[in-house]
């Protein structure tokens, strides 16, 4: 037996993506983040989007490419603390924005890519993040139920991949990436080296090739991989 | 930084003990990591998934894929591990966390905590916050003891929405250590060249003080 052959040109990966689609973006800060998927999304440029991902990235980086081309609508996030552009759209009102604790937002993640509805948590209880969700009471102490989230897409940033998908990380660039890559209809995966079948031991794959449809091997890595001068 | 604010982030230093799984906030809080000894035994966790966090390095030395939470450029340790998101949180709800260093826009004299929110001002989430203030063994917070305008940090009850609820055990700020304990506010030290008259007249809440001569900083 063999295993199939996923590898995708990067303008055929992302022409999958239409206007109003909802899409998990691996990444916390830098390290993990899909810049050559964004980067593309941004090219050819499909609106109304529904953005998942643990920050906005900084200005002028990432995320903030499509916010400031104007096609994000929604973005659920735990924090955006370094893009002043997310926070002034979000007060002017021309983004929604979603506070999620970043935990919760992980295990939604992780829920949804598992096949389940929700999960219990006391996080946020007595909290305006708490607020408005329902609640049930587990042995006899009071849980908010946070429903499973699940996207059209998830963009992945990986190390390493095989031609079947397989994945793995490298460092904190792991971060929401493998509970991203369960969670999504079409699992679009980048990654910085795509080696040979067989060439991955099986003990080192953070995520198994099943869950991912697309693998794009980039080329080179743009400037926005680099490290900062702060 | 003020004199004062380094006398009090080295004595917050002190708290960390050696065996401890230890998770410092963003701001403040991370500069405690200069005044601990370089052979102290203690783990350091950052919500993007990493224990056993080693000193930060300069932009020469950096490797792009090792970060801690707040950005900056940090280095591994012998048994250093990485780790997903999920993987990150289940050691803080999970109750692996010993100790959390925080900083707080409001804390209140039960040890309620707001450090995410100021409405219509400043929104930027609460990233790991609340999870971190809810769930790690000790919660400390680090602050100013008063805001840019000489308004107390420290009140009856916040008026900025919740990270969590009664979840502060101590504060640290440029003038005073603070407990909260079950009678309230309790004095333990104060920084250097500060009575105790001016410590509570800059406090918004009612402190108890020992009848003692209490340890400076």
């Amino acid at each position: 037996m063999k295993l199939s052959d996923k590898t995708t040109a990067i303008s055929d990966a992302i022409d999958k993506i239409s206007d109003g689609a909802s899409i998990m973006v691996g990444g916390f800060g830098i390290p993990g983040t899909p810049f050559c998927l964004i980067d593309e999304l941004v090219r050819q440029g499909p609106k109304n989007l529904t953005i998942i991902k643990n920050d906005a990235n900084e200005t002028d980086m990432g995320i903030d490419h499509l916010l400031k081309n104007g096609q994000v609508t929604r973005l659920i996030t735990t924090h955006i603390g370094l893009n002043a552009r997310a926070i002034a759209m979000m007060n002017e009102g021309v983004i929604t924005v979603e506070f999620c604790a970043q935990g919760i937002l992980a295990e939604r993640i992780r829920a949804g890519g598992a096949g389940l509805a929700g999960i219990l948590t006391d996080i946020g209880i007595d909290t305006e993040l708490g607020d408005g969700k329902q609640q049930i009471t587990v042995n006899g102490s009071p849980q908010i139920v946070e429903t499973a989230l699940k996207a059209d897409f998830a963009l992945i940033h990986a190390d390493q991949a095989d031609t079947f998908g397989n994945l793995a990380y490298v460092a904190t660039a792991r971060n929401f990436n493998p509970l991203m890559a369960m969670a999504a209809s079409t699992v679009i995966a980048e990654t910085e080296a795509l080696v040979p079948m067989g060439q991955l031991a099986p003990d080192t794959i953070h995520t198994p090739g099943p869950f991912v449809d697309h693998v794009v091997e980039l080329a080179e890595l743009t400037k926005e991989y680099a490290v900062v001068r702060r | 930084m003020s004199d004062a604010r380094k006398r009090m982030v080295a004595r917050a230093a002190r708290d960390i003990q050696p065996g401890m799984t230890v998770n410092l906030g963003i701001g403040l809080p991370t500069q405690v990591v200069e005044h601990l000894p370089h052979d102290m035994q203690v783990c350091l966790h950052s919500e993007n998934g990493i224990t056993g966090i080693g000193p930060s390095l300069t932009y020469e030395q950096a490797d792009r894929n090792l970060i801690d939470a707040g950005g900056a450029y940090v280095s591994p340790l012998p048994g250093t591990a990485f780790f997903d998101s999920a993987v990150s949180f289940a050691l803080v709800r999970g109750g692996r966390l010993d100790l959390t260093m925080l900083g707080a826009f409001q804390i209140a004299e039960n040890g309620d905590l707001a450090n995410w929110k100021i409405p219509g001002k400043f929104s930027p989430g609460a990233g790991g916050g609340m999870e971190l203030a809810q769930k790690a063994r000790r919660v400390v917070v680090m602050t100013t003891h008063t805001d840019r305008k000489g308004a107390p940090k420290i009140m009856q009850r916040c008026t900025l929405p919740l990270t969590a609820k009664a979840c502060v055990n101590r504060i640290f700020t440029d003038m005073a250590v603070i407990d909260v304990t079950d009678t309230g506010l309790v004095l333990r030290e104060v920084a250097e060249g500060l009575s105790t008259t001016t410590v509570q007249a800059a406090t918004g809440a009612n402190l108890i003080i020992p009848d003692e001569t209490l340890p400076r900083f």
